[in-house]
């Protein structure tokens, strides 16, 4: 599987994201600058790490999300490219509009860094085929701009639609209805604020991020 | 030529940031507030002609998110 990972200044989970997706795809991924407008050819999956892209400046992910490169990144997804956003990618992703909502500041005021129970809602998408519905996993958080808002009726719609991926189960940020991770409405965007790439092998405590690119990874080999 | 855009969270939409600060007022003994809701002022010097469309353009693409916020754009009178 060929991934690439897209490199904001100000990325800082770029690195583990990259180890992550060698470890499982066994082929290091492409790491593409933001200024460059096209991606490598045959790119089966991308990956929007985490980290302060641009300082924060402005909103959370605002300005990587007017970056060259996201305009080849929306064309891929337009095609049915998987791609995934983790916390800043999540933001970037919101940002660029390829999925709905907003991640404002934490009802709570402080920087969340901790693991935090999550609810897996929806095992029937690209990336959580390795999980049952319902099933309970552990993944760590650490942001100050998780709070995830949109109007009530995109909410409604998302949660009818399945496109919920993941819902904490604790009080962490103000989200509304809980939501940490969302998909876009064909199903291949998925965006989330928790890190699976911080727990992919034993020695990192816990292995349930690991899953999730197994699970997309045999989705593109389908 | 210059012009301000302010930026506010739409009505509805929690403000924590104005939320604390409310408490810090109150902290200090300033009983009478009702509420604060924080904003943004950003003033941007311009090409002169500069159209109010282009500037409104400016917002809806990058300076507001308008699924969370409203923008509101100054600009002094034409002399």
């Amino acid at each position: 599987m060929k991934s690439a990972v897209i490199v904001f200044p100000g990325s800082n989970c770029d690195r583990d994201l990259a180890v992550a997706l060698e470890l499982v795809t066994g082929r290091k991924p492409e790491m593409v600058w933001h200024r460059e407008n096209e991606l490598p050819d045959g790119v089966d999956f991308i990956g929007i790490p985490g980290g302060f892209s641009y300082g924060d400046y402005l909103r959370s992910g605002a300005m990587a999300a007017r970056s060259p490169v996201m305009a080849a990144v929306k064309a891929q997804a337009e095609r049915g490219v998987p791609v995934i956003g983790v916390c800043n990618g999540f933001q970037v992703l919101t940002e660029a509009g390829l999925l709905p909502g907003a991640l404002m500041r934490n009802a709570g005021l402080s920087f969340v860094c901790r693991n935090v129970p999550l609810k897996v809602e929806n095992s029937q998408t690209l990336f959580t085929s390795q999980y049952d519905s319902g099933e309970e996993i552990v993944l760590p958080v650490a942001h100050h701009d998780g709070n995830y808002q949109a109007d009530e009726a995109t909410l409604d719609r998302l949660e009818g639609e399945g496109r919920v991926a993941f819902r904490y189960l604790d009080s962490v940020n103000g989200s509304a209805r809980s939501i940490a991770g969302i998909l876009n409405d064909a199903g291949n965007v998925l965006g989330l604020m928790p890190h699976p790439e911080r727990v992919v092998e034993p020695a990192h405590g816990r292995t349930d991020g690991r899953r999730l690119f197994e699970g997309l990874i045999e989705s593109v080999n389908a | 030529m210059k012009a301000r855009v302010f930026i506010t969270l739409k009505t509805g939409v929690l403000d924590p940031q104005g939320k604390a600060i409310h408490h810090a007022l109150e902290g200090l003994g300033f009983s009478g507030v009702n509420d604060v809701r924080a904003g943004k002022l950003i003033e941007l010097d311009l090409a002169e002609g500069t159209s109010d469309a282009e500037i409104e353009d400016m917002c809806r693409r990058l300076l507001a998110n308008t699924v969370i916020e409203n923008f509101r754009i100054e600009r002094p009178e034409p002399a």
